[in-house]
């Protein structure tokens, strides 16, 4: 079954990070990132830019600066992840908690998956420096 | 997550996202900037006794406004002998404010507190350099220590210094009240200004350790100008073009220090995150239809983002864009910009005769000899090219700028033509 795992932090506090304290927190996250890779289970896996990089658009004409809502906590990131239940989903949750302490995990399970589809898709991750 | 809250990192962030809120309210509170910057350190210092045990505060922008708030009065109360209190009309304006204090902390309200921050840090009278120092030590909360270290100066003139801009401002007397549609734009293209001389400070400098953090610092506070004001479309600009700078640093020098011209950069090394924002935020800018010197720097800085390699770079586009900030802000440096752009699609020889008016105006800029020589050397007038080459290190400001022209001066000894 497949859930996305929403991360969900201040964007000004995380993008006040020093490099050395985000790399810190990305190290830490690499190490559930690869286990999860071996163990087949990982999708997808997408850390956004801030929201003031973002564009929303209401309606076919209404396009607005900035993200859908003004809120305390921003969507950062999310990951797909392929595990047979909640209880599954949860535990890989704590992981990435454990690892990334201040940010919130919001687990939904997924209603539709199209997959890479792009004929050039990059095989190779973006670096995230 | 209880667990959470000893994550030192995630306090020292929250302190430092929350500075200048904070601050900024603090001083429409006390209308005073070292009452306000008190207040703000006492809050820091109860939080970091505080959040460990009890936990962060759901908002800690509005915790630290409200401690801060109550330590100073509290402080000024017990010293109220010796200390005047501030008039009893802000006070009293206090009174109910804690309840709707934390819906104006998320609504349009404190966007000018902060904007009325920066904007005092740029007053007329301030010299470049002080209005940097004096933000990056109000707004942004580094140490005098830090800042002198960035300056290249020690840390009692840098304290002198700041203290002297303090004074000044001190008697700058902005208004407190909201600004007017004309006077917000005019505050925020004073701020957008300061920031982007901020951004220079440290990009000048390249690979400094010491400087290398006023670029990120400058980023930092654009980011959080435009999430205050997120339909400015020169703000947007601003942040792209600090960016796609930012980009190139992993490139712009080799292992021994020595600068790298844009054309012989590893374009690999670029730092593609920071291009992706760059080139979202620039993209967003241009759907205003409302142009001005910062989108039309960062569409130049754009173009070049966009090449694969520097043979691809589109330069008709970087020469009009040129163009067009020559017509927006005409400055012989703006000039001697779209020479190189103009050169690269014409020839060494159109690049010359641009340039040619130019020579009394920027007689001691390092960057017009330079760019004098190279057009020069490409078209075999070897000894003119010396000529210049010669008095291009005689106005290098950095070693890394000699450096790079000397390379050239060697080249001309082994293969003179």
């Amino acid at each position: 079954m497949l859930y996305t795992l929403l991360c969900y932090n201040k964007e000004d506090v995380v993008w006040s990070w020093s490099k050395e304290e985000d790399d810190a927190v990305m190290n830490r996250l690499n190490v559930v990132h690869e286990r999860l890779v071996k163990e087949g289970k990982l999708g997808p896996a997408l850390r956004l830019l801030p929201t003031t990089a973002a564009t929303t658009l209401r309606g076919p004409d209404m396009v607005i600066d900035g993200p859908f809502a003004e809120t305390k906590e921003q969507l950062l990131g999310f990951y797909v992840i392929d595990v047979p239940d909640l209880d599954a989903a949860l535990a890989i949750a704590r992981e990435l908690s454990a690892a990334n302490p201040t940010s919130v995990y919001e687990i939904r399970p997924v209603a539709l998956y199209l997959p890479e589809a792009r004929p050039n898709a990059p095989k190779d991750r973006i670096k995230a420096y | 997550m209880n667990e959470v809250i000893h994550d030192p990192a995630w306090i020292h962030g929250a302190l430092t996202a929350a500075r200048p809120q904070a601050v900024a309210a603090l001083l429409r509170y006390f209308r005073d900037m070292d009452i306000a910057e008190e207040a703000y350190q006492e809050a820091c210092l109860r939080a970091l006794k505080s959040w460990p045990q009890n936990g962060p505060p759901r908002d800690p922008t509005a915790w630290l406004i409200l401690v801060g708030r109550n330590a100073a009065l509290d402080g000024a109360r017990k010293r109220s002998r010796d200390v005047e209190l501030p008039s009893h009309d802000i006070i009293s304006n206090l009174e109910d404010a804690e309840a709707p204090l934390i819906d104006r902390l998320d609504g349009s309200h404190y966007r000018d507190d902060v904007l009325r921050l920066l904007f005092i840090c740029c007053h007329p009278e301030l010299p470049a350099t002080q209005q940097i120092a004096l933000a990056l030590r109000i707004v942004s909360g580094l140490t005098v220590a830090q800042i002198a270290r960035a300056f290249l100066v020690s840390d009692a003139a840098m304290e002198q210094r700041i203290t002297r801009a303090k004074a000044r401002i001190a008697k700058a007397d902005v208004p407190f009240e909201a600004p007017g549609p004309v006077e917000r734009s005019e505050r925020l293209a004073a701020v957008a200004a300061m920031i982007y001389l901020l951004f220079n400070e440290g990009y000048s400098a390249g690979n400094d350790p010491d400087r290398a953090p006023l670029c990120d610092e400058a980023i930092r506070l654009a980011r959080l100008l435009l999430r205050l004001f997120q339909t400015e479309p020169e703000i947007m600009g601003l942040i792209a073009l600090m960016l796609l700078q930012q980009s190139r640093l992993p490139a712009r020098f080799d292992e021994t220090g020595e600068a790298v011209l844009l054309d012989d950069q590893d374009r690999t090394r670029w730092n593609a995150k920071l291009i992706s924002e760059g080139l979202a935020l620039i993209d967003k800018a241009m759907r205003h239809n409302r142009p001005g010197p910062y989108q039309v720097q960062a569409a130049i800085a754009a173009t070049h983002a966009r090449a694969a390699t520097a043979a691809d770079t589109q330069w008709a586009g970087i020469d009009a864009l040129y163009a067009a900030l020559e017509r927006m802000q005409p400055s012989p440096v703006v000039t001697l910009n779209r020479a190189v752009a103009t050169a690269k699609l014409h020839g060494p020889e159109a690049g010359l005769a641009m340039i040619a008016p130019l020579e009394k105006a920027l007689s001691g800029y390092f960057h017009y000899f330079g760019a004098r020589g190279a057009f020069l050397l490409q078209l075999g007038r070897s000894a003119e090219a010396r000529a210049d080459f010669d008095r291009a290190i005689a106005l290098a400001g950095t070693p890394a700028q000699a450096a790079h022209i000397r390379r050239h001066l060697d080249r001309l000894m082994h293969d003179p033509r």
